[in-house]
């Protein structure tokens, strides 16, 4: 049986009241809850505060470049898909240094999970804004206010991914239940997370998201694309939390046939094989 | 006798100079010849000016010449282009190309024997070998195995047919150079490209990802076409940068993976060297060099990476740096690439250049029980110890015991940040300056499989040429020439250039009076080295930096000028 003793990790380094503890609590709560055991998962990071995250907790751990946890995660993935792949990422390092990665391997449909920490600023840097910010926001690199955002989850809807989520650092158990259908849903899933930084952005802190998220209902359709489109717009005095799109569609993974007899990482090499290849050079 | 024959197909790109010139080489190469054959081709889909030479001879041949036999000429541009070139004879069609004049000229009228413009090539190279007295079933066999069976395959064989006859009724005895068919050997034919495909893959390698980018585009063409035999997956990547972050998780994972690129797609992908740098990851990357900066020559070739690949990223950590002398090399030095990746963990790199990417070659068939795949140093522990498992464990050779995701209850734990043995990231200056020292350590035992340069011709000789990569076969014929002048020459190559075999190189440029590099690069980045690593001077450097390709006569020339 697995606890929640068997992902206790090192002892995190963020600012007390950071928004990622509470990532962090639902990330491990979905993975107890999945039963998912630690070497069965593979945690794979970029760089930022959110980057460290798999060191607090328990896994196999990729800890990779800046904005790049998606495409190692993705060779991962292919290599064995009998792993849980799980890629975490923040707002600079996914939609920034990363965004061309995060826009193909929405449409190619890779079957990994895809954690984005978005607190609309940079921590590990000290302050600058992200492509997230509120438009305006005054900051040491954007004196005359940021540009309008990304949407991450417009972004995602029009880039075809089959799960797009939005949750909130302040409400675990939530996030947990979002975490969890991610990692099952077969293909690529994004969940962006509301993250208060405690340091650097006093605009969007808990406060203000508590007055302002709200869960979809039971009556919200994830799978209507166009209502997916409208929900994807609401910012403001509302935002909406929950799966806002989900829709099946084959994986990449699927659609390969070299992986049907299983994963490359057990497959052997047949020399004879290579010998008919040889044969076409004659 | 000595054969020793070279045909040009030319014309405008689409006009199918590509595949007659290839077809050529396969068909004699059928006969039992040796065959070396390179493409000149521009960075455009239609039109310009393409095209492909085809050397012949009944010994080795490893490099093009530039004296042209018989011209094949598809458009009137390739006639006009390649005059200073020609010795030989001209094979047209003078129904569509009008006004040409001269002597040696042979014209067919390809297009009307062709019923129409898409098979004129067929028909001219039917037209060749009826001139040479060829046998004509080599080359429909050839056709029936690349058109295979159905009506574009018999339409193509009528019309070589149609070709050949005509050849061999209307210019009975008009051309006195014959290539016959030699005897059955069993060579393949193929490019240096193909070679490391295949090399991959008989080293079971079972990933790649890569974003296409001349001349290493066919590689991933290959090995995509292949990948249900090969059990290879090849991902077509967004860009570089995913393709070598991509290629570093599969071989985390535990798979062998690779990616190829050419030097401004390796721009992209030096953070990712750095990556496998640090992570210990065992990875192969194809750079297939071009002429820079930026974007250069895009078709035509050059060795001027060689420094950049050396010194590629920021930090220091220990890489190898294969660079494949021929098509044969190619295969062996990617099996080879493979093996030192997983031995010791780190990035190898394969430096290849346009030149050899795109050239053919018949080669004896690779013999694959020759073929060793060393995965290296694997873990294997009870399940205590799998849970005590570290990844960068410091040990006394530097390599720590590789397990895999997965694949049992130990964690793999590895990060970008420096990091513990455990794999988590640290800042402690005492860890640090204890994996900096694990990491290099592999450089000691590393260096020890660097195979010494090979030298060629005699032992000791007055002058002695050196060379890396591609530039091999050039090179060897070059030291033929000038022997056969009677010169003292000899040739030392290059194709494990890092580590550095010092001590090989050492002593064979003290025996003689002269050295000379002789390098496609417009500053000596191989004689660079050298003063770097031995703290030698070599007494000339001869470099070419055009773009094109050295011959052999140019660089016997270019010797004769220095003085040997």
């Amino acid at each position: 049986m697995v606890t929640i003793a068997d992902y206790a990790g090192l002892e995190p380094t963020w600012c007390p009241g950071c928004g990622n503890f509470g990532i962090l609590k639902a990330l491990n709560k979905a993975l107890v809850e999945l039963e998912i055991e630690p070497h069965q998962l593979l945690l794979v990071s970029g760089i930022g505060q959110a980057g460290k995250l798999p060191h607090y907790s328990r896994g196999n751990i990729f800890n990779s470049l800046h904005g790049r946890p998606v495409p190692p995660a993705i060779g991962v993935k292919i290599a064995n898909p009998e792993l849980v792949v799980i890629a975490v990422s923040g707002d600079g390092d996914a939609y920034g240094e990363g965004g061309n990665h995060f826009i193909h391997a929405m449409r190619r449909n890779h079957d990994i999970t895809y954690l984005v920490h978005n607190n609309q600023v940079y921590g590990l840097t000290k302050g600058q804004a992200s492509p997230t910010s509120d438009p305006g926001f005054v900051t040491k690199t954007t004196p005359y206010g940021a540009s309008p955002p990304i949407n991450p989850i417009a972004l995602a809807i029009a880039g075809s991914a089959t799960f797009v989520a939005r949750g909130f650092a302040g409400d675990i158990d939530h996030l947990a239940g979002l975490i969890k259908g991610g990692i099952q849903h077969r293909g690529f899933a994004l969940i962006d997370i509301l993250q208060p930084c405690v340091s650097f952005n006093h605009k969007n802190t808990y406060s203000w998201y508590r007055q302002r998220v709200y869960e979809l209902g039971e009556d919200y359709d994830p799978s209507d694309r166009p209502g997916a489109w409208g929900k994807a717009q609401e910012w403001g005095d509302r935002i909406p939390i929950g799966v806002i799109y989900q829709v099946s569609r084959p994986t990449f993974e699927e659609q390969i046939p070299a992986l049907k007899k299983g994963p490359l990482v057990s497959q052997k090499l047949e020399l004879a094989k290579v010998e008919r290849l040889l044969d076409e050079f004659r | 006798m000595n054969v020793d024959f070279n045909f040009m197909v030319g014309g405008e790109a689409g006009q199918g100079v590509q595949l007659a010139g290839f077809l050529l080489a396969k068909a004699l190469a059928r006969g039992g010849y040796h065959v070396f054959a390179d493409q000149d081709y521009e960075s455009r889909v239609r039109g310009g000016h393409n095209f492909f030479r085809v050397r012949v001879k009944n010994s080795r041949v490893g490099a093009i010449a530039e004296p042209v036999d018989m011209l094949i000429a598809l458009d009137r541009e390739s006639i006009t282009l390649h005059k200073k070139e020609l010795t030989g004879v001209t094979v047209f069609d003078g129904e569509r190309i009008k006004g040409i004049g001269g002597d040696s000229l042979f014209s067919v009228p390809l297009e009307r024997l062709a019923g129409d413009k898409l098979m004129s090539n067929t028909v001219a190279l039917g037209a060749a070998l009826g001139l040479v007295e060829y046998d004509f079933e080599i080359l429909a066999k050839v056709l029936r195995d690349h058109f295979g069976t159905g009506d574009v395959s018999q339409n193509n064989i009528k019309v070589a047919r149609a070709g050949y006859e005509y050849s061999r009724r209307e210019f009975k005895g008009e051309f006195s150079r014959r290539l016959r068919p030699v005897n059955q050997a069993e060579r393949l034919l193929l490019t240096s490209n193909e070679a490391i495909s295949l090399g991959a893959i008989a080293a079971g390698c079972k990933f790649m990802a890569a974003y296409p980018m001349t001349p290493v585009s066919s590689i991933m063409e290959y090995l995509a076409a292949k990948s249900e035999d090969s059990d290879l997956v090849m991902v077509h990547a967004e860009d570089e940068i995913a393709a070598i972050n991509m290629a570093i998780g599969a071989a985390y994972a535990g798979v062998r993976a690779m990616t190829a690129t050419s030097g401004s797609g390796f721009c992209l992908m030096v953070e990712g060297l750095g990556l496998a740098g640090i992570t210990e990851t065992p990875l192969v990357v194809v750079e297939g060099q071009r002429p820079g900066p930026a974007v250069g020559l895009p078709t035509r070739t050059e060795q001027g990476d060689l420094q950049f690949v050396l010194h590629a990223h920021h930090g220091e950590f220990p890489r190898a740096v294969l660079a494949p002398a021929t098509v044969e090399d190619a295969f062996w030095l990617t099996v080879r690439a493979f093996n030192l990746a997983d031995r010791y963990q780190l990035p190898v790199l394969v430096l290849t250049d346009q030149h050899l990417a795109s050239s053919y070659a018949t080669v004896d068939r690779f013999d694959l029980s020759e073929v060793t795949v060393d995965r290296g140093l694997l873990f294997s522990g009870d399940e205590a110890e799998q849970l005590a498992y570290k990844r960068h464990r410091i040990t006394e050779t530097g390599i720590s015991p590789r397990a895999f995701p997965g694949q049992g209850k130990a964690l793999v734990v590895t990060d970008a940040d420096e990091h513990d043995e455990a794999g988590h990231l640290i800042e402690d200056a005492g860890m640090r300056t204890a994996q900096v020292q694990k990491r290099l350590r592999k450089l000691f035992s590393l260096k020890k499989e660097i195979e010494p340069p090979q030298l060629y011709g005699p032992e000791t000789a007055e002058t002695t040429l050196i060379g890396w990569g591609s530039t091999y076969g050039a090179i060897r014929e070059a030291v033929d020439i000038l022997r056969k002048e009677g010169a003292s020459v000899n040739m030392l190559h290059l194709d494990q250039l890092w580590p550095f075999p010092a001590e090989g190189v050492i002593d064979a440029i003290s025996r003689g009076k002269h050295s000379y590099v002789i390098e496609n690069n417009a500053t000596g980045q191989l004689a660079q080295l050298i003063r770097t690593e031995t703290g030698k001077e070599v007494s000339g450097r001869i470099l070419k930096y055009d773009g094109r390709p050295f011959t052999p006569a140019y660089i016997a020339q270019a010797v004769r000028k220095e003085g040997c």
